[in-house]
């Protein structure tokens, strides 16, 4: 098994191009270490992406926030401003593991892990963020809700990467949130996920938003209608149960061991409702 | 392939070694430098036995691979006492019989430290969200919780001198 750790994108990229066996990109570690361990993979080729300065980057730019692909969760939760501007997706990464596991695991691992019960990807597809791809034809970028198109199924071609992720630029009166429901306090997978974007005016109406759902299909949903369901409105109680009616109707779940299908469909509406109305109370502060 | 050919500082010493790309940083640490402090229980990231700071960063030494840490500054359990004498937090851990098996213990203990690094009062919710990913099977938890809160004030008093 090789290991190579190049110090550019341009060198990760072209050795994951030209790798004719199984080639794995190293961040955190936490997921692809363990599947390693379990023989669920068997890689011929790792490489290590940390020490690309690209990746490990947290920097204000065009009005928003450029987050390296290999930035810890917590590194994200001690940025001095990023949790102000984002607590949604500064909590989800938080979510992610233990205290251990937050000095390692990455929101570019937790995407390309391809999970949909991943805890950092709904809050970012809420979020707005657009994921920047690094691949032998150059650069591109694709919304974050995009890169995932199921279980361990990604958009990406070969020898391509995610380098970082930016958010978009704020306007006042702009908040997020994320919450998940898992069946104790600590260290657990998502049953189900919910983020919530949105920004309100002078008068506390909703001019725009943005819910996102994990764990309840083959892939992290964005969810326009729930969305929808809640812009113009300032969230009263009719909006909320237009927002629980509209996440639950996008839903498609499994029936595991962490839950049914009936559960995580009840159980969307109401972190969707919940999120959104924490989303509400950070803006009219922000 | 050959061998990645790594030097690294451990508890302070400068070391070298050789590694396969697949032996973790737990491994290096075990099989290699004969530092058995740091204990496998799971080897996936769920038990904490395996905690060891690197770079001032509490990780578990299971999920890091012993190639990526060429450069870097790691600190083990077996860095914790001063010669003979123990860390508050150890001898916290024994007034308090904060052990039974003691599988988890090395864990517990370095965690502990990181926290109380970071912050010197902790509440007992936060000592238990910082600690949720050291499990232990035989304390329930309760005396593990105490002699942390009882090393932080230890270490409170020994500031304020």
């Amino acid at each position: 098994m090789r290991y190579e750790a190049p110090t550019t994108l341009q060198g990760a990229v072209a050795l994951l191009a030209g790798a004719s066996g199984e080639a794995r990109v190293l961040a955190g570690g936490t997921d692809l270490l363990v599947q390693m361990r379990a023989d669920v993979v068997d890689p011929d080729l790792i490489v290590d992406i940390k020490k690309i300065p690209e990746t490990r980057a947290v920097a204000e730019e065009r009005g928003g926030w450029r987050i390296g692909a290999a930035v810890t969760g917590a590194e994200l939760k001690e940025h001095p401003r990023l949790k102000q501007v984002w607590p949604g997706v500064v909590e989800a990464a938080n979510l992610i593991g233990s205290t251990q596991v937050q000095g390692r695991a990455t929101l570019g691992g937790n995407l390309c892990n391809g999970s949909p019960a991943a805890d950092s990807v709904p809050a970012l597809i809420a979020g707005g963020a657009v994921a920047t791809l690094a691949g032998p034809q150059g650069t591109r970028d694709l919304p974050v809700e995009d890169v995932m198109l199921g279980p361990r199924k990604l958009a990406l071609g070969k020898g391509e990467i995610v380098a970082s992720f930016w958010l978009p630029p704020r306007p006042p009166r702009s908040s997020d949130a994320y919450l998940r429901f898992i069946p104790r306090t600590e260290m657990d997978i998502a049953v189900v996920g919910a983020g919530v974007s949105l920004t309100i005016d002078g008068a506390g109406t909703i001019t725009a938003a943005r819910v996102s759902l994990g764990a309840v299909a083959a892939r992290v949903l964005l969810v326009p209608g729930a969305a929808a369901a809640i812009v113009g409105s300032r969230l009263d109680r009719p909006a909320q149960d237009r927002l629980e009616a509209a996440a639950r109707a996008a839903c498609r779940p499994i029936d595991d061991k962490r839950g049914t299908v009936e559960f995580r469909i009840e159980v969307a509406g109401v972190l969707a409702r919940r999120a959104a109305l924490i989303a509400l109370d950070r803006a009219r502060t922000s | 392939m050959a061998k990645h050919h790594i030097e690294a500082t451990v508890n302070g010493d400068a070391v070298e070694f050789l590694c396969e790309t697949e032996e973790t940083l737990l491994d290096v640490l075990r099989d290699t430098l004969n530092l058995t402090g740091s204990k496998e229980g799971c080897a996936s990231g769920d038990c904490g036995a395996c905690s060891v700071m690197l770079d001032g960063r509490l990780v578990c030494s299971c999920l890091v691979l012993g190639c990526e840490v060429g450069g870097r500054r790691i600190e083990t359990i077996e860095g914790m006492a001063t010669g003979e004498t123990l860390h508050p937090l150890q001898q916290r851990f024994l007034e308090h019989a904060a052990l039974q098996c003691g599988i988890c213990t090395p864990g517990f203990l370095v965690a502990g430290k990181a926290l109380l690094e970071r912050n010197p009062d902790p509440t007992e919710t936060e000592i238990r969200y910082w600690l949720a990913g050291n499990l232990c099977r035989c304390t329930g938890y309760d005396k593990i919780v105490s002699a942390v809160k009882d090393a932080a004030a230890t270490l409170r008093n020994d500031v304020r001198g």
